[in-house]
């Protein structure tokens, strides 16, 4: 069995959880304390990957990000970059495909915390960012952790947009997933099998830790 | 010197309300704010922090501005030299005792303060606990040494000890005069109690409806109705018991119950849920201490 898929995929997840924990946290902390009109609409884009076909998606990242149309054609002539049937184009979907998944419970426990909390913070002089990194997150400790996981567990089950605008390259695009499919196409049963136990594996494990750490077993770690 | 001229609509639940507020409070002073709930008591301290903008009006503290609607000046709440005690204390639940008042430092500080405060509150065995596990009155005393650290022009408290018992009350009600007295500051404090306000403030100013309707001495303000050496307590009839030609009725005080006796044809007038004044005179009390 080649394990080149399965180290593709993690490397994939870690990449995208990372990343998306840079972007997801500020976009939880500006829709938790927003009181635009327009919440409703950015909530509900945001959410759309939750029930949105992944061919969907892929399908219009593949449109926009070709080189034959203009902004494909800008991407790779301005930043050299080609995001279809590459790397850091599973990178950018798995991001917006993910997306939800960190958001929501960051922003469901900053919306629970007592206000309070802020408006010390501010009293006693701090910034808000300074508020942010040393009061409401650490406080929220177990809702960053879920994102943290389901975004990285979300992104190792892939399959549908990865395969619309990645395609089956070797050590760029065929994640565990697409492998799967691959090896049930061509008849190689145990080794598909391999795959998808590994899978399991790795999500049902990521998924027990969570549930124990947030069930209080751990309040001694976290706090 | 303090000087406040603040107006601004709240929208509460009953609708509508104009909150508008002329004061001034001398440096150093200790000031009572009482009224009715609703009444804006609350929203004039947050207007001060800057937690609320006011709709129009100013702010001067020691000749400092720190709101002009006509010269357009608005400090952000972090640049205030203003220490704020929360109804719910809102002390960090991810910092130690210590921590939480450190946190409170700015850059350059020395933590002396810290150090100073800790000794003074008598938190130095809860220095290293975690705020989940103190009692009430050991938050108050931590939000209240954490509002002071960074040595405010004006404290603010929202009813600070409104949900503790009486014997932990007085005891902070010492810490607050030892305080007011030791760093000579200006106090403001929304409070419900008038013995609190009695024992603490050196002015009292009474809200209705968004309005100042009574400023001056607690003692002249509280008491006038008093001077005839009657005691006089208002509360709501709970229960009523006839017993013979006479009727006992339970009253509840405050937080107390009495009981009082009354003759049966007056009680006749009264149903259990009346607002009623209960009136003695006060020719042969027993006083004795408490602490």
């Amino acid at each position: 069995m080649d394990w080149g898929p399965i180290i593709l995929t993690l490397k994939l997840a870690t990449v995208t959880t990372i990343l998306l924990a840079v972007i997801g946290i500020p976009i939880a902390n500006w829709l938790a304390n927003t009181k635009t009109r327009l919440k409703p609409v950015l909530e509900a884009l945001i959410s759309m990957p939750l029930v949105l076909p992944p061919t969907v998606l892929g399908f219009y990242l593949l449109i926009a990000f070709s080189p034959n149309n203009a902004f494909g054609e800008w991407l790779d002539h301005w930043l050299g970059l080609r995001l279809i049937f590459s790397f850091e184009g599973l990178v950018f979907a798995s991001i917006i495909y993910s997306l939800p998944f960190m958001v929501h419970p960051i922003q469901a426990g900053l919306s629970n915390l007592p206000k309070s909390l802020t408006e010390a913070s501010y009293v006693l002089g701090k910034s808000k960012f300074k508020t942010l990194t040393k009061v409401l997150l650490p406080n929220i400790k177990p809702a960053l952790l879920t994102g943290v996981v389901l975004s990285f567990a979300h992104t190792m089950g892939e399959f549908g947009v990865v395969l619309m605008i990645g395609g089956n390259i070797p050590g760029q695009t065929k994640v565990a997933s697409i492998a799967i499919y691959d090896e049930v196409e061509s008849l190689n049963y145990a080794v598909a099998n391999s795959y998808s136990l590994i899978l399991l594996g790795i999500t049902f494990t990521i998924l027990i830790l969570v549930y124990m750490f947030n069930r209080g077993g751990m309040k001694g770690f976290w706090k | 010197m303090i000087e406040l001229q603040l107006n601004k609509v709240l929208n509460s639940n009953h609708g509508k309300m104009h909150l508008e507020i002329d004061l001034r409070l001398a440096s150093g002073t200790f000031t009572a704010i009482q009224g009715k709930s609703g009444a804006g008591k609350t929203s004039l301290l947050r207007l001060i922090a800057g937690l609320m903008q006011p709709d129009g009006g100013q702010i001067e503290v020691d000749g400092k501005s720190w709101f002009n609607s006509s010269q357009q000046i608005d400090l952000p709440i972090q640049q205030r030299k203003v220490g704020y005690v929360f109804q719910d204390y809102a002390l960090f639940p991810n910092m130690s005792v210590g921590e939480n008042l450190r946190f409170a430092l700015s850059k350059h500080d020395s933590t002396s303060i810290v150090d100073d405060l800790i000794e003074i509150m008598e938190l130095g065995e809860l220095r290293n606990h975690k705020p989940e596990i103190l009692s009430g009155g050991q938050k108050q005393r931590v939000a209240l040494a954490r509002a002071l650290v960074q040595k405010p022009s004006l404290l603010l408290l929202d009813e600070p000890l409104s949900a503790l018992d009486n014997e932990i009350r007085a005891k902070l009600q010492q810490h607050l005069l030892e305080l007011h007295k030791e760093f000579n500051l200006t106090i403001l404090m929304v409070t419900h109690d008038n013995g609190e306000t009695l024992k603490l403030a050196d002015s009292l100013v009474v809200l209705e409806q968004g309005r100042v309707i009574e400023e001056g001495k607690p003692s002249a303000l509280l008491t006038s109705s008093n001077i005839s050496g009657k005691f006089q307590f208002t509360g709501e009839i709970v229960n009523m018991q006839a017993e013979g030609v006479i009727s006992i009725l339970t009253v509840l005080v405050g937080k107390e119950l009495i009981k009082v006796v009354s003759e049966r044809d007056e009680a006749e007038n009264l149903s259990i849920g009346d607002k009623v004044l209960v009136a003695s005179k006060a020719f042969n009390p027993i006083i004795q201490r408490i602490n």
